[in-house]
């Protein structure tokens, strides 16, 4: 219901406001998502795919700390394989009994261990721009999913006249068209384990995807509550309407 | 008080001690109802549904919650993501805000409509502006409370407001802020009023209820009850049709919670707040942007922030700048008009708050503002100069009138 009402005033506004938007991100193209519509649930294999790809590319550059790695099981990972994907990082602890802080490998509980200690060091390995945590990117973006996707399949040469300084890329998609963020993914970034043909496009819908589901794990559930109680509500509203009239009728 | 015999000696032994069956019997059950209320009159039980609906969401909310500048932001993560069904919870109660309002914009407007104001029912619509007033401040202090960009900078936006009273101003923002900018100390007290207003609420609620059944409800065509062939008892008349309307409420607002849960919250808010960073369009949620809009629409700080509480304060004067003496629009031709033009220009201003104020917008803002405010002037002259249509007899008479000529349902008045 959002999304009709959101193109109809996008229509109107994109015809009349062309050339004020210039220093606005171009309005993402809608596209088509498994996990949208009310019945809509997470396509499983892909946000598997999804996160393959944060895991090898994204993660180099940004957090995700607000989803543990337990989280995973989710989409269909098992907890031996959890056990070893969260093994792969290390994190402090501590401190122990010598009063010393440590290094262990991750757990399951823990939260996906960023690539970079603090803010300051993210903006140090990024020449001074800070990749934001990828948590809840697509409900922090107007357009979502859409945004993102059009974002990372949206570098381009900049058009004639433009100058990109150093260290910045050209990206209309990209509010003020012009980000510190290197082209992430290009055909043949990753090899997908499910043989899926890993082009540019793919990897981006189905990085989309997974960040979707790390801002909005609960959407499969809650869909499929809501099923429920809205037929529960049709019906207990129906025989209400019904008492309603024969309870009135002698009233008129 | 407890003249009324209840056949369950329990119940009677009770009742003779403490009333309260006596007094649900005399409220709840007998009481007499207009008979030809319309589903406009449903919204009063809805925003009390949602009342309670937003209480209990709270309540458990906050034994979750953490009021503190480094952790609310991930608390209300924690909420959605750890918590069992906390999702659900937090989604009832961002959404449940909205409904809460919707429900209490249409029952104001009904009330302008119908004349509801008027003697003798002015203790009971001032009780209902203060409702809303409260209403107001509760949603503003709980928008602060997720931390995200928006809580920060609307509440820094706001409460500056202040800072244009004269004399005072300063020491009530700082105040407000328990130091000298939005921090931790703004955050906890607001946690605390939040968590507290609502209660407020509810006491204002009974005295709004107590009100009302002094009075008794208004009803469509505005003229007075006769006698007992005007009225229906409450139950079970009402509560069934309160009931129906309960069921299409829950089946709008809970449609948004399950399947489009941020349809009215704005996407900078999931971003943590940051003091270094001003978000590039700062909106208040959409209930208050009339308000915003004329806030921005005068120049001057000052003026702009008595004119936006001006715009609220005005409604506690209807009793007396209405001069008609009729209450319902049915039978007042012009004002009908006048209402209908008043309703769109709120909506066309609340547009205009949620837009950047540059170009256009401000001429507009200004243009639509005035109407605004002329509106209750206008309602003085209209109530002298206008000519009423005929008043009917009874509630009695059209209602039965109609219902012999085989309406099965009277239809839902509204024009
Ligand atoms: C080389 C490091 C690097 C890698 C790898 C990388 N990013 Fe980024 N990303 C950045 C930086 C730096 C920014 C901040 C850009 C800015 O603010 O101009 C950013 C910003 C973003 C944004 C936010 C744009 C906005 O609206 O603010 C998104 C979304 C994003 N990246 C997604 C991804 C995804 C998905 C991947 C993996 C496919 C990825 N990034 C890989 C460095 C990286
Ligand atoms: C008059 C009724 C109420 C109104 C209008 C109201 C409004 C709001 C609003 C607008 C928010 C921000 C939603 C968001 O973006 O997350 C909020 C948050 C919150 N409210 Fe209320 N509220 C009411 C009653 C209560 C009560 C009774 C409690 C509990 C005592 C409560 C506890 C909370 C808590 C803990 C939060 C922060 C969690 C969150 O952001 O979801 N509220 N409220």
């Amino acid at each position: 219901m959002r999304k009709s009402l959101l193109l109809a005033l996008m229509a109107g506004l994109v015809a009349a406001a062309v050339p004020a938007m210039a220093n606005e991100g171009a309005e993402p193209a809608p596209q088509n998502w498994a996990f949208h519509g009310v019945f809509g649930q997470y396509d499983k294999a892909q946000l598997k795919r999804g996160f393959q790809v944060f895991r090898e590319v994204c993660s180099n550059c940004h957090s995700m700390k607000l989803v543990a790695y337990r989280n995973l099981a989710d989409l269909g990972f098992s907890d031996d394989e959890i056990k070893d994907i969260a093994a792969e990082k290390q994190t402090q602890d501590g401190p122990n009994d010598q009063g010393d802080m440590f290094q262990r490998p991750a757990r399951p509980s823990d939260h996906i261990v960023p690539p970079f200690p603090n803010d300051q060091a993210a903006r140090a390995g990024n020449n001074g721009a800070l990749p934001p945590d990828l948590s809840l990117m697509t409900k922090a973006r107007p357009g979502g999913a859409d945004y993102v996707f059009a974002l990372l399949t949206g570098f381009a040469d900049a058009p004639a006249g433009v100058t990109v300084p150093d260290g910045m890329y050209y990206n209309p998609a990209f509010p003020g068209h012009q980000i510190a963020m290197p082209p992430p993914v290009a055909d043949e970034s990753v090899t997908y384990a499910d043989g899926t043909k890993a082009t540019k496009d793919q990897i981006s819908r189905d990085v989309s995807a997974f960040l979707n589901w790390a801002a909005e794990p609960e959407l499969d559930a809650r869909h499929a509550l809501g099923i429920k109680v809205m037929l529960f509500l049709f019906v207990l509203t129906a025989m209400i309407y019904a008492v309603k009239k024969k309870i009135w009728a002698d009233v008129h | 008080m407890s003249s009324t015999k209840f056949d369950n000696k329990v119940v009677q032994w009770v009742d003779d001690r403490l009333p309260i069956f006596s007094m649900l019997k005399h409220d709840a059950v007998d009481y007499p109802t207009p008979r030809n209320l319309n589903y406009w009159w449903n919204f009063g039980s809805l925003a009390g549904v949602m009342l309670v609906i937003m209480l209990l969401s709270g309540i458990i909310l906050a034994m979750h919650y953490t009021p503190n500048v480094n952790l609310a932001f991930t608390s209300v993560e924690r909420i959605m993501r750890d918590v069992n069904y906390g999702w659900l919870l937090r989604y009832l109660h961002m959404n449940g805000g909205t409904w809460f309002f919707i429900c209490v914009y249409i029952h104001i407007f009904r009330g302008l409509y119908y004349g509801s104001y008027k003697a003798p029912r002015e203790l009971l619509w001032w009780l209902g502006l203060v409702i809303y007033l409260v209403m107001m401040g509760t949603a503003f202090m709980g928008y602060c409370l997720p931390w995200g960009q928006l809580s920060y900078w609307g509440t820094t936006v706001i409460t500056n407001l202040f800072t244009a009273i004269p004399v005072v101003g300063d020491s009530i923002t700082t105040l407000l802020w328990g130091g000298f900018s939005v921090d931790n100390p703004t955050l906890n007290r607001f946690f605390s009023l939040h968590y507290l207003l609502p209660f407020v609420i509810f006491a204002l609620v009974f005295l709004h209820l107590v009100a009302l059944h002094t009075t008794k409800s208004n009803n469509p065509l505005g003229i007075d009850v006769k006698g007992p062939q005007d009225t229906i008892p409450f139950h079970p008349y009402y509560t069934i049709k309160d009931l129906l309307g309960v069921g299409v409420l829950m089946i709008l607002y809970l449609g948004f919670v399950f399947f489009d849960p941020n349809f009215f919250a704005e996407p900078t808010n999931y971003v943590p707040a940051n003091p270094l960073v001003t978000p590039p369009h700062i909106v208040p949620e959409w209930y208050f942007l009339p308000f915003y809009a004329i806030l921005r629409s005068v120049p001057d700080k000052l003026g702009g922030v008595l004119a936006m509480f001006g715009a609220i304060i005005v409604f506690f004067f209807l009793p007396w700048i209405d001069s008609s003496k009729v209450r319902s629009a049915t039978f007042r031709p012009i004002f009908k008009q006048v209402f209908w033009i008043f309703l769109i220009d709120c909506l066309i201003l609340g547009y205009i708050g949620s837009q950047p104020p540059e170009g256009i917008m401000v001429p507009l803002g200004r243009i639509f503002s005035v109407v605004y405010f002329a509106f209750f002037p206008l309602l003085w002259v209209i109530g002298k100069v206008e000519k009423p249509r005929p008043l009917p007899n009874s509630i009695a008479l059209p209602v039965l009138k109609a219902g012999q000529a085989g309406h099965a349902e009277k239809p839902l008045e509204k024009a």
